[in-house]
């Protein structure tokens, strides 16, 4: 059983809402990177997902966007991502690292040393937002033969044969993408999530977490209930940009910054 | 119309030119461009709406647009004869508006009310505009901030004409950053938009369906060769950016074995520099906007700042059919410098008394080149993509010329 579908049924045994924050790794650079993951676990995340900065991120808003031009700025790059979560994986044999980003760098890697790097450094899960699985060619195969779970997303305008193709190709968890729109937007059509989650039920019993913009515990509970879990991504994105920089910053920087995962935390486990 | 098929014909059902082309795009704009990619296959084959687009070109555009002997041109450089496809006299002073005529109509057939556009040179931006004037249909274009100060008169067009031009800041300010936030605008309202790419590239079924449009040229300029030399050109010579003009002319004549085709990159300040915008020169496969192709990209996958003295080629990628062309080596791609291609813009403008628009410059920079090795008999035609009515204030400012006054 690989490490995501492990948390996600001791989450399912003890009826707790998963919490995935997402950063763009190498915002503002790598060794905070490392210090977030590992507050971000501390605070009471379950999994991360770890953005994989690319020069142009056209299903981003806005905060995203600034969090990638600040990691490009500061030089990361693929390999470093893949670096860090060695570091991670390193002190945390527990928690799940599940990068997503854009086809183009990894194509540049070349999909068997992408795999196989990821595999090494201890990469959970792999999701790439602008390939859909009609365009995978063999990365599917290499990504399972190192054992990483491979998830792809479900959106509002995904038809039902659509849906359940994707589910066949889908491992870990599925990424319900709650609302038309890009990273961060307004989420306010709430039927429409609840609809098409009781939908996706009838096809899977995989975990079924919503993602885009959740920015509020009001929010968040409510995503929680209609799925399995929830990604907090642009609300996360926008206060590590806040921080400090890191001549003059504490530890409690850090915290203060992730303290939307605590809260997170406590709203989903007092329900 | 769909031309006749050939050794060269692509895409494959599922928009694929060998390696290239596809639909890399995020979920939520699957089902749109699949929905498009359904409505043009099936329009495509009604024979009523080629009728409309035809007479449209025809009434609203102006076509055919006329094949020039540019003698004075030929002279000067004593090899072969040069002939110019004339796109800078449609209306709105470019071949852009075959593309924008086609899609509108499409846009109406779907229902579609509201019209986003991206612009580099603001050209596609223009055609856009217009058919969304004549339609009525509301419209709003993507343009970088970088490129709105370079191409000024053609905002101010595009906001007579009724459209919201929306400067995009982010990334390098440019092309691609527009394609970026109109793809975002897409998204985030895909039940009511119509997404009018200006080029040959995309997801599927754009880089088809802009070529289908823009074909009219090569069909109209073979008849017209035909019928004024009775043989074909020996060389066809069109500038890339994304490369719709260029697979617009090259695309009937693929079948023509004889006839050699070359298409122009902007080399910028030189291939042999990071400065220029020649992913087909100079890049390599990756995948960008939609589409596999060739990309100007580095090491790690990020797409690369790109340089050309011409905003409308200033863009990272190229059209997917190209990207296979290359690879069949069924057509050449080379490149012309900045300043080759001013050169070549005030040759034109001093011995034929036709200013071309500075993209369609690279065609006549390297069109001159080639023709000096070539036989006084033999023939090469150049799409003249577009008029430079735009450009004399960006030329004016990069040669130092007081503007306004004499």
């Amino acid at each position: 059983m690989s490490r995501i579908s492990q948390c996600a049924a001791r989450a399912r045994e003890r009826g707790r809402g998963l919490l995935i924050p997402y950063l763009v790794a190498g915002d503002p650079d790598f060794d905070t990177s490392l210090e977030i993951m590992h507050e971000l676990v501390r605070q009471g995340a379950d999994m991360i997902e770890l953005g994989i900065p690319f020069s142009d991120p056209a299903s981003d808003g806005p905060a995203i966007q600034r969090g990638v031009e600040r990691a490009l700025g500061a030089g990361a790059t693929l390999r470093g991502v893949i670096e860090l979560t060695g570091r991670f994986r390193a002190n945390d044999a527990r928690t799940p690292v599940v990068l997503m980003g854009y086809l183009n760098p990894i194509e540049t890697m070349g999909y068997a040393e992408f795999s196989e790097s990821c595999g090494r450094a201890g990469v959970d899960g792999v999701l790439v937002v602008d390939m859909p699985p009609a365009e995978a060619g063999d990365l599917p195969a290499l990504l399972a033969g190192r054992e990483i779970d491979r998830i792809f997303l479900v959106s509002p305008t995904t038809t039902a044969d659509r849906a359940q193709e994707i589910i066949e190709h889908t491992s870990g968890y599925l990424y319900y993408v709650s609302l038309k729109g890009v990273t961060g937007a307004a989420l306010d059509d709430h039927g429409s999530v609840a609809r098409n989650i009781a939908k996706l039920r009838n096809w899977t019993s995989l975990p079924v977490i919503v993602g885009f913009g959740i920015r509020d515990v009001e929010t968040a509970l409510a995503m929680n209930k209609l799925g399995d879990g929830i990604i907090i991504g642009s609300a996360l994105v926008e206060r590590i940009a806040q921080l400090p920089a890191a001549t003059s910053r504490e530890s409690a920087h850090i915290s203060e910054a992730v303290a939307l995962i605590g809260s997170l935390r406590k709203a989903l486990d007092a329900r | 119309m769909p031309d006749a098929e050939t050794p060269f014909s692509g895409p494959d059902e599922t928009g694929h030119f060998g390696p290239y082309g596809g639909m890399f795009v995020g979920e939520t704009l699957i089902r749109a461009v699949s929905e498009l990619a359904g409505a043009y296959a099936e329009l495509s084959r009604d024979k009523e709406f080629w009728k409309i687009f035809d007479a449209d070109l025809a009434d609203y555009v102006g076509r055919p647009s006329p094949i020039y002997l540019a003698e004075r041109l030929s002279d000067a450089g004593n090899g072969a004869r040069i002939w110019l496809k004339r796109e800078d006299l449609n209306h709105t002073g470019a071949h852009k508006v075959n593309n924008t005529i086609g899609q509108a109509l499409l846009a109406k057939h779907m229902g579609k009310t509201r019209l986003i556009a991206e612009t580099g040179a603001g050209q596609h931006g223009v055609a856009s505009a217009t058919v969304a004037a004549r339609l009525g249909l509301e419209c709003h274009v993507y343009m970088g901030a970088d490129d709105i100060v370079r191409q000024a008169p053609n905002v101010y067009r595009m906001k007579l004409l009724g459209a919201r031009v929306i400067a995009v800041e982010s990334g390098s300010r440019t092309l691609k950053d527009a394609m970026n936030e109109a793809l975002r605008d897409w998204a985030a309202n895909v039940d009511d938009t119509y997404y009018i790419i200006g080029t040959v590239a995309g997801p599927h079924p754009y880089p088809r369906m802009v070529r289908d449009f823009q074909s009219v040229i090569g069909r109209e300029a073979r008849d017209q060769f035909l019928e004024r030399n009775g043989t074909l050109p020996d060389a066809l010579v069109a500038c890339v950016g994304g490369g719709s003009n260029a697979i617009g002319l090259f695309h009937p004549f693929l079948g023509d074995s004889e006839v050699a085709m070359y298409g122009v990159e902007a080399a910028g300040r030189g291939l042999e520099t990071p400065d220029h915008a020649a992913p087909l020169c100079a890049g390599r496969p990756g995948v960008l906007h939609g589409n596999r192709t060739y990309l100007m990209t580095d090491e790690n996958g990020q797409i690369l700042d790109t340089h050309s003295i011409s905003a409308g080629l200033d863009y990272p990628g190229v059209g997917p059919e190209h990207a296979w062309l290359k690879d069949l080596k069924r057509v050449h791609y080379v490149g012309a410098t900045d300043a080759e291609a001013l050169a070549a813009f005030h040759q034109l403008t001093r011995l034929e008394g036709i200013i071309p628009a500075l993209e369609s410059s690279h065609a006549v920079a390297w069109a001159t080149r080639l023709a000096a090795d070539m036989e006084r008999g033999q023939h090469i035609l150049i799409n003249l993509s577009g008029r430079g009515d735009k450009d004399i204030e960006a030329v004016a400012r990069i040669e130092g010329a007081d503007f306004g006054t004499v």
